[in-house]
């Protein structure tokens, strides 16, 4: 008996020291790399702002200037959304969140939609998505320009009741395969708009007063 | 010595025991992974690293561990390795990570990398571990990359496409359209084509290799007799 308790001492010792030492390592690889993760990440969320609104519009570093919102009827979601203020000399210039379409055909479809200050869209771009490949994936920018149209639209141009896919009698193209998705990502777009419209002193209060 | 040889370290990893053809282990980053030649070739250089360490730091510390806790010893060291090399990928290659997502962490219950460090590592020196773990990873580089060239170039008619999340910005101009206006091929790039894509490509490497192996037969039917039944 003496000899399995010590045998079975001696391997939980050796086990305990591994997991301390190994642990240990990736504290430190965690430690070292934290500053780098987050400003790969904070340079990779201004790449993609500055796709929609170029740099030479605003002069305030956009990632820090942010609001969190809750807002699930009009955002898609019941997390709180992140809605990123760009400004030049202090005035308003555009917004950005990233608002979830909630009815893709195969789950969520998350969307980044930059509005300037005026209403008008700055552009609206996929994050993520689980849409078929090959079929409702022409959402993303990088497999087809269909994306690219909702630059420039505002509440007003198409009016409102026009804001669907031409199958629904709207203004906007649906490519062949797909209908489901892009009424998806046309419904989040225009509800992302009607909410910047309502809710735009809210939006766009200066840090810390919207708390 | 001559068994595990460098040389035949690097062959049986890359080639003879190459773990996407011929072992057939880690087929769930393998088969989710390959939809194009750099995902492919971003997965495969990420498991050759998380191989490599886990490999080099399996065989240092085998005369510690003891044989009946030698596996949860080894997939706490995987998981750890594997932890470190995302943290890594994720500071320095935010698009490949982006592009990767989950298969990084997956990495861990790759049973090719617990299957290296139990049948090789704890056995042999932390030199050739570390070639063995070099080996393995680049044979299953290849494997990912050769079908993620199948199934990029048949789903979307192009090669090398998204290059600049390995390579940075120059990595733009490496993207090659194999052909203008090409409507794809669905099938290549959903999951059912990796199965049947991986199966191709096994044909053919079978092919390949009976090839190879009646061109030697002659040689030995001279050598001798004996050898003929082997």
């Amino acid at each position: 008996m003496k000899t399995l308790a010590r045998s079975m001492s001696s391997a939980a010792a050796i086990l305990i020291g591994f997991a301390a030492v190994w642990t240990g390592l990736v504290v430190m690889t965690y430690s070292s790399t934290r500053d780098i993760i987050a400003e790969a990440q904070q340079k990779a969320l201004e790449s993609s702002l500055n796709q929609l609104v170029p740099a030479d519009r605003y002069d305030n570093r956009i990632t820090d200037d942010h609001v969190e919102v809750v807002a699930p009827e009009w955002l898609g979601t019941d997390q709180p959304v992140t809605v990123y203020r760009a400004r030049k000399n202090g005035q308003p210039v555009a917004l950005f969140a990233t608002p979830t379409a909630p009815d893709g055909y195969s789950g969520p479809i998350q969307l980044l939609i930059g509005v300037y200050a005026d209403g008008t869209l700055a552009g609206v771009r996929v994050l993520a998505h689980k849409e078929t490949p090959g079929l409702g994936d022409y959402i993303e920018e990088k497999r087809s320009p269909w994306i690219l149209a909702f630059a420039g639209k505002s509440l007003g141009d198409p009016q409102p009741e026009r804001w669907k896919v031409k199958k629904d009698g709207g203004a906007f193209d649906q490519l062949t395969g797909a209908t489901i998705t892009p009424r998806a990502v046309v419904r989040a777009t225009r509800k992302f708009l009607e909410y910047v419209q309502t809710h735009r002193e809210q939006l766009f209060a200066p840090a810390g007063a919207a708390g | 010595m001559s068994e595990t040889g460098y040389l035949k370290i690097l062959k049986d990893g890359v080639w003879t025991q190459n773990t996407g053809f011929v072992v057939l282990l880690g087929l769930c980053p393998l088969l989710a992974t390959s939809n194009s030649v750099v995902n492919g070739v971003g997965m495969g250089l990420a498991t050759t690293l998380a191989l490599f360490i886990s490999n080099v730091a399996i065989s240092l510390s085998r005369n510690l561990v003891r044989p009946e806790v030698r596996i949860p010893v080894f997939i706490m060291v995987i998981a750890c390795v594997v932890t470190a090399v995302e943290l890594a990928i994720r500071g320095f290659l935010p698009g490949l990570y982006t592009a990767l997502g989950i298969f990084i962490p997956l990495i861990v219950t790759n049973c090719c990398v617990l299957g290296r460090a139990e049948s090789f590592a704890c056995k042999h020196g932390m030199l050739k571990s570390g070639m063995d773990g070099i080996a393995t990873g680049l044979g299953m580089t290849l494997a990912l990359a050769l079908l993620g060239a199948l199934r990029e170039s048949l789903g979307q008619g192009t090669l090398f496409s998204q290059a600049d999340l390995l390579f940075g910005e120059w990595g733009k101009h490496l993207t090659l359209h194999l052909a203008s206006d090409y409507r794809g091929f669905l099938l290549a790039i959903l999951p059912p084509g990796a199965f049947i894509g991986l199966g191709c490509l096994i044909a053919v490497k079978n092919v390949f290799d009976a090839r190879a192996q009646r061109r030697i037969k002659p040689a030995v039917a001279i050598a001798g007799p004996r050898e003929a039944g082997a």
